[in-house]
């Protein structure tokens, strides 16, 4: 126990260490995390009034970036996958980077929901009347913060036997990897189940979401992963092969074709049978009745995502930069078409045919810069320590043996430029 | 809420120290005053916060709704009286009527007669203590075209001083009390729930504001306190329940309660009563002897998208005499009609 408490002060220890690129990096994010703190105190102070949303659009910005993070945190069970039930061992030693990924945005996901409430004085409510299994938010507080707890898990054993120099016994840790699979998985089941479930919102009531969902979070997420590995191998010492980039590619060569190809079911069946259920999808794509807010948005979207899945299939992507362009234009072409695409179109028309738009609000908009900049520092700060502990440089043997009551020294830690 | 570490970015400024040397003890200590200051600073818009809007111990270890015991309601209602007084100056009755045994409501409204006055909307407001800045307004009037019954080409925004057009004909929606109620169903804390006499109500004092049960709603018929609702002193209705009318707070629920606090012990809902067309039917659909029964069973019946299955107990129904229009048909889509 005593030994934990050393293990997660040298963490705590280790976070400060680093350059200047480093410090002013964090400095950044702790600047526009501060900027999402104040404006969040504003919101908590005069209630949602201060955000876009209204009585007809009555969720927007964070219910949207909610959604397309729990995709993100889907993804490190594509890193998962492969080398645990395929063997491909290219993946073995960044595995973790993917789990750190997950640990991180769930946290952002956690923290989206939370401002997105009403009364979040009341959040323990949910512990005395947890309405489960009926209400499909509940199954997703069960779902996230599994997922949660597994990935903490998972990562903090391998670090903490990394730290005390012992090898992590299967038993601890592979049973658990099998159950963050399926947990990957269900967790973005049960998101998409959220809004598929609700019979009055037409443009959500449909089974093809939840897949639809799957094939952009493995898009997206292992998209994200290659740009994050070409950072962490940049600037630490930690050994990356490009084979690993390669697998992942092709992980998102499939998810965006079989994504563009769902994509394609949905807008076909909208749009050909024209019934009265497409309003919302016409709002989305065309506009309804002079109202257009987010036409040149999506359309930027598939844009940018048919791009994207071009660019991959070509063998010119086998080269970084190619890559690197195809995996943005997927990252951004999907948090706009699972965030505010997916989401505010339910709502417009109205039940009752009113059409009224949304549109986020300067507070609303710093809140959420705020919690992605927290999540960046959380993911930065777990990487930053787990690096130099998995390569062994920083152990419990090496911090209490040496005669030195500072072994620490920053020198000795500090990442250099590899 | 985001709240990083407010040193880990401020130690950007300093070179690394060594070792604990006095200077480096300066610079650190520094650093976390800069970090803590920058904290506080974005923490600033907390010193607007009144005493009202954090929930007092009391209320935070308030029970639900049907949880609490003959004693605890008692106590919940004398702190709501009290809550009345400070926020309002008024000396509220507010009470707890229970359902009645063997009763169900119903509601009927006649579209062949209504006029969309919005009479309805405004006497709701008054009698249900809802906001008044921002106005919540639990009835929504559609001005819908002759010839169809499509909600997509209402009007929502019509005068109602020009009522009624003679080319137009009016369906006013509210909360429509459904028997299989899909914002029940969603709502993670149980905040909502069914009463025996088919009343969806609201434990405003258990809602957790996550607005899932106005996404669910295919009616539209809940509202959400975006902000503090504001009521002048003057307009306050001093006849409240704890279930229906009595004032709302900032972050939750709310939607129409057929007037529980007043059918519930005999009266009709203010909707009704200040109907100047007599287009508003209500009662007991259990009772043979009453007119929604009557209704029922012998007029031509249309309810609002039925085929989402929720089973409402709020209908339109047509005069086949005496109709407000000079045809004698009702322009209800005869395929959808019942």
């Amino acid at each position: 126990m005593k030994r934990y408490g050393t293990f997660l002060w040298d963490c705590f220890r280790l976070s400060f260490v680093g350059d200047w690129r480093y410090h002013l990096w964090m400095t950044c994010l702790t600047l526009v995390a501060l900027g999402g703190v104040y404006a969040y105190c504003h919101q908590f102070v005069h209630g949602l009034v201060t955000t876009g949303m209204t009585d007809q659009v009555s969720w927007g910005l964070y219910i949207a970036n909610f959604t397309y993070l729990v995709g993100l945190a889907a993804a490190a069970a594509m890193l998962v996958i492969p080398v645990y039930v395929y063997r491909n061992l290219h993946l073995h030693d960044v595995v973790i980077f993917g789990e750190l990924l997950a640990v991180s945005v769930i946290l952002m996901c956690l923290l989206f929901v939370t401002v997105d409430l009403g009364r979040p004085d009341r959040f323990m409510h949910l512990f005395w009347r947890f309405n489960f299994p009926l209400s499909m938010l509940t199954w997703d507080v069960i779902a996230l913060n599994g997922y949660l707890l597994l990935n903490l898990h998972i990562c903090g054993y391998l670090i903490y036997c990394a730290y005390c120099g012992r090898t992590p016994r299967k038993a601890f840790y592979i049973p658990f990897v099998f159950i963050a699979i399926a947990w990957a998985i269900s967790i973005h089941t049960v998101t998409a189940f959220l809004y598929v479930g609700l019979g009055g919102r037409p443009f959500w009531n449909s089974a093809i979401i939840a897949p639809r969902f799957l094939a952009s979070a493995f898009a997206a997420g292992p998209a994200f992963i290659i740009l994050t590995l070409q950072v962490v191998r940049h600037y630490t010492r930690h050994h990356v092969s490009d084979d690993a980039l390669l697998t992942l590619r092709r992980i998102v060569q499939v998810a965006t074709i079989i994504n563009m190809f769902l994509l394609g079911c949905e807008v076909f069946t909208e749009f050909y049978a024209d019934t009265r259920h497409v309003a919302s999808a016409h709002y989305l794509f065309f506009g309804l009745h002079g109202q257009n807010a987010l036409v040149p948005w999506i359309w930027a979207a598939i844009g940018m995502n048919l791009i994207a899945t071009a660019l991959l299939m070509l063998p010119a992507s086998r080269g970084l930069r190619t890559l690197n362009i195809a995996c943005v234009l997927a990252i951004v072409g999907i948090w706009i078409e699972k965030g505010m695409g997916l989401i505010v179109p339910a709502f417009v028309p109205t039940p009752l045919g009113e059409v009224v738009e949304y549109l986020p609000t300067l507070h609303e908009t710093m809140v959420c810069l705020g919690i992605w900049a927290f999540g960046l520092l959380v993911y930065t700060i777990l990487v930053r320590v787990s690096v130099p502990v998995l390569a062994g440089e920083v152990t419990h043997a090496r911090r209490w043996s040496v005669p030195n009551p500072r072994p620490l020294s920053p020198s000795s830690l500090r990442t250099t430029h590899s | 809420m985001a709240q990083p570490d407010p040193n880990s970015g401020s130690n950007a400024a300093k070179p690394e120290a060594p070792e604990m040397s006095r200077r480096g003890f300066f610079v650190k200590g520094t650093a976390v005053a800069a970090g803590v200051s920058a904290l506080a600073a974005a923490m600033s818009p907390l010193r607007h916060l009144t005493a009202d809007d954090l929930p007092g111990l009391e209320e935070f270890l308030q029970k639900h709704y049907k949880e609490m015991t003959p004693e605890d309601k008692e106590r919940a209602l004398a702190r709501l009286r009290d809550l009345v007084q400070r926020r309002f100056g008024v000396a509220a009755q507010i009470a707890d009527p229970p359902p009645l045994d063997g009763v169900e409501f119903v509601y009927g409204l006649n579209i062949s007669r209504c006029i969309g006055c919005r009479r309805c909307v405004h006497a709701c407001v008054q009698e249900n203590n809802q906001s008044r800045s921002p106005e919540i307004q639990y009835i929504r009037v559609l001005e819908m075209e002759k010839g169809s019954i499509d909600v997509e080409s209402a009007d929502h925004h019509y005068d109602s001083a020009q009522v009624p057009r003679p080319d137009k004909w009016y369906m006013p929606v509210q909360c429509h009390q459904c028997a299989k109620p899909p914002c029940v169903k969603v709502c993670p804390v149980e905040a909502t729930w069914q009463e025996p006499d088919g009343i969806t109500v609201i434990d405003y004092d258990w809602c957790i504001g996550c607005r899932y049960c106005e996404a669910a709603c295919p009616y539209w018929a809940r509202r959400f306190n975006f902000t503090e609702p504001q009521i002048p002193a003057g307009d306050v209705n001093p006849n409240m329940s704890y279930l229906s009318n009595r004032p709302r707070r900032k972050g939750v629920m709310e939607k129409c309660t057929f007037c529980l606090h007043r059918t519930r012990v005999g009266q009709l809902p203010a909707c009704l009563e200040v109907c100047p067309t007599g287009s508003r039917k209500f009662g007991n659909v259990l009772d043979p002897n009453s007119e929604v029964h009557y209704i029922l069973k012998h007029k031509r019946v249309y309810v609002l998208k039925e085929e989402i299955g929720t089973l409402p107990r709020f209908f339109y129904y047509f005069d086949e005499r005496g109709s407000r229009y000079r045809e004698p048909a009702a322009p209800a889509n005869p395929r959808e009609a019942l």
